[in-house]
């Protein structure tokens, strides 16, 4: 696989549920900074208690945990929209998110928007509007799976009813039926090239292609489904090899993701300029991340391009 | 209930910090103090503000002169502000701003922020423990700090900070000495690692040399520090195994921590190594000297 070296961000992955091993090939594969939207984890939570903890992971462990292998770990914090039809939860999750808001690398207000398209969907959507309108902050917006269009058209419009400027919106997981509507209107459009379900990297050329770079990103969305934490530097080895310049392929899996989630001035390229240095001896032999008798890596994980297998995600 | 003076304490790091911030950083800081003292002030007004101050203050190193880091110590035994940044330093007087007044709900803001913080913040926290009000309330938490696995974490509540030497109990100071070898950083650092030695610390870390040896790892000649002084029967082989060591700084080690005790054999096996004995009675060895040189070699 052969990205020419190009840095790479990642700005919509599940870090939470992936392993140590995918940070290693991530890195080795060119990633340097990651986004990880609070999201659900798989199953309901019932406790306000087990929001605030995985909030704090986000801020804490899990940012650790990236850079013993040189990956600079920002996050966005929300409630998500399946979460919020408990309104007796929801509620009490609302009061914790200025807790979480200001906090150092926090770098929006998301993945927020609409599943079902229900009513109390649509009121901690709108509640999280506010807060990120309040404090300043980009949005990454959800779009729904099943009634995709409507959900994402409604999503929008519901932004600029809130007095929200489409350039502070992130608007995520588009595809061919819904890229016009949202470049149109002026919102940064992100992809999520997912196996099987969301997008296939072949068809994200062809969109880069007609679309060209402006606003245009890539993300993995990796989490505990069967997901590629290595989609975007596949889908930047493919597009260089179909064609796309290196500068667009550097908008779309670099660039635009740093000037969309830079807005919130949490997120700077020197972060990773200046320290992408990987030190393990920080790294606790207990219940850490790397067990007592292997060598600890420091300096810069080896460049070597690897295994990487295929650079096609269908 | 009180560690340090507190409005020495605040003039003091607020006069460092002005060297590492801008006057815009120090004018929100002196106002955001203002309004967390206040006793009116929300409870958000104080999340809020600690959150934030990386963006307003920075993150710059502070700069102490040698009268400063000597003044830091006079405030409070051990306080050793060198290492911090600028935000640290701001969220450690925003906390000394709060009104201390009422115990209950002092420990309750603290404990909230505990509750929900980042990693610089966890930082900034554990640092403040030697010089926040009521410290008697926090020895459970700084028990807590020393179960982190975040590397700069651990170091603010378990190197250079006067407080787990000055209110930990024993089994807690015990477990944050044995889990700063453990995890390879250096003793030196500690903070009352002499007056707090006990024998059953001794008895620990010598049981921990044993495993290191048995699995054929290097053991830091600095583990004899704290066993020095309870060196008996039990201990003396690992003594008496340390002497022929390939190591020089391990030698030292063995020589150091006889030179510590006051049990007989001890004594007469350090009068044997002639060398040795006197360059640590002519004040040629010493502990932190081996600290640093086993540091430097990690």
């Amino acid at each position: 696989m052969n990205t020419q070296n190009l840095m790479l961000i990642d700005p919509h992955i599940h870090m939470t549920s992936r392993t140590t091993d995918d940070y290693e090939r991530m890195r080795k594969a060119g990633i340097v900074a990651i986004i990880e939207p609070a999201f659900w984890l798989g199953q309901p939570r019932t406790e306000v208690g087990s929001f605030k903890d995985y909030y704090s992971s986000l801020v804490g462990w899990e940012r650790f945990r990236a850079s013993q292998f040189g990956i600079k770990h920002y996050c966005t914090i929300g409630l998500n929209s399946k979460e919020a039809n408990n309104e007796a939860l929801a509620e009490q999750v609302m009061e914790l998110l200025p807790l979480f808001i200001y906090k150092e690398g926090v770098v929006g207000v998301g993945e927020i928007g609409y599943d079902d398209q229900t009513a109390a969907e649509d009121k901690y959507y709108r509640l999280q509007l506010e807060l990120a309108k309040e404090t300043s902050m980009p949005v990454q917006i959800h779009t729904p799976h099943r009634d995709k269009k409507s959900g994402t058209l409604r999503s929008m419009e519901v932004s600029l009813e809130h007095g929200i400027a489409p350039d502070m919106v992130i608007v995520d997981h588009n595809n061919e039926e819904t890229v016009k509507d949202v470049l149109d209107r002026g919102f940064w459009t992100a992809f999520t090239i997912y196996p099987h379900s969301k997008m296939g990297n072949e068809r994200m050329v062809e969109i880069v292609k007609q679309y060209g770079s402006e606003r245009i990103i890539v993300n993995s969305a990796a989490d505990w489904g069967i997901s590629d934490p290595l989609s975007v530097p596949k889908t930047a080895s493919l597009m260089l090899e179909r064609g796309i310049s290196m500068e667009d392929v550097r908008k779309v899996c670099y660039q635009n993701a740093l000037d969309a989630f830079g807005k919130s001035g949490q997120m700077h390229e020197s972060d990773w300029l200046d320290k992408n240095m990987i030190d393990q001896r920080e790294k606790f032999s207990d219940n850490s991340i790397l067990r007592g008798g292997q060598t600890p890596v420091v300096g810069d994980l080896d460049a070597d391009e690897g295994e990487m297998g295929s650079n096609i995600v269908r | 209930m009180y560690q340090a003076n507190i409005s020495e304490t605040k003039a003091f790091l607020k006069s460092i910090l002005g060297r590492s911030t801008s006057v815009q950083g120090n004018d929100w800081l002196t106002q955001k103090m203002e309004l967390v003292g206040n006793d009116t002030s929300k409870a958000r007004d104080l999340y809020l503000a600690f959150s934030a101050a990386p963006r307003f203050v920075g993150k710059e190193k502070l700069q102490l002169t040698d009268a400063e880091v000597a003044q830091a110590n006079t405030i409070r035994p051990g306080f050793s502000p060198s290492g911090w940044t600028a935000d640290r330093a701001a969220r450690t007087l925003l906390l000394l701003s709060l009104p201390t007044g009422d115990a209950e709900a002092f420990v309750k803001q603290i404990e909230t922020l505990f509750g929900t913080a980042d990693m610089g913040e966890l930082v900034a926290l554990y640092g403040s423990l030697p010089l926040l009000p009521h410290p008697e309330r926090f020895t459970h938490r700084a028990a807590e700090g020393v179960r982190t696995n975040m590397g700069d974490v651990y170091e603010a509540v378990a190197l250079d900070n006067p407080y787990p030497a000055d209110y930990m109990e024993e089994d807690q100071w015990n477990q944050l000495v044995l889990k700063t070898l453990f995890v390879g950083k250096p003793l030196y650092r500690i903070y009352g690692l002499e007056t707090r030695s006990n024998p059953k610390l001794a008895h620990m870390l010598s049981s921990y040399a044993h495993e290191r040896w048995a699995a054929g790892r290097p053991v830091s000649p600095e583990l004899w520090r704290p066993v020095g002084p309870h060196i008996d029967t039990a201990i003396l082989p690992d003594i008496q195994k340390l002497f022929v060591q390939p190591d020089e700084t391990e030698r030292e080690a063995a020589a150091l921590a006889c030179a510590s005790s006051s049990f007989g054999p001890a004594k007469e096996l350090l009068a044997t190594h002639t060398a040795l004995k006197q360059r640590v009675e002519n004040g040629e060895l010493n502990w932190d000297r081996i600290g640093q040189a086993a540091a430097a070699k990690a």
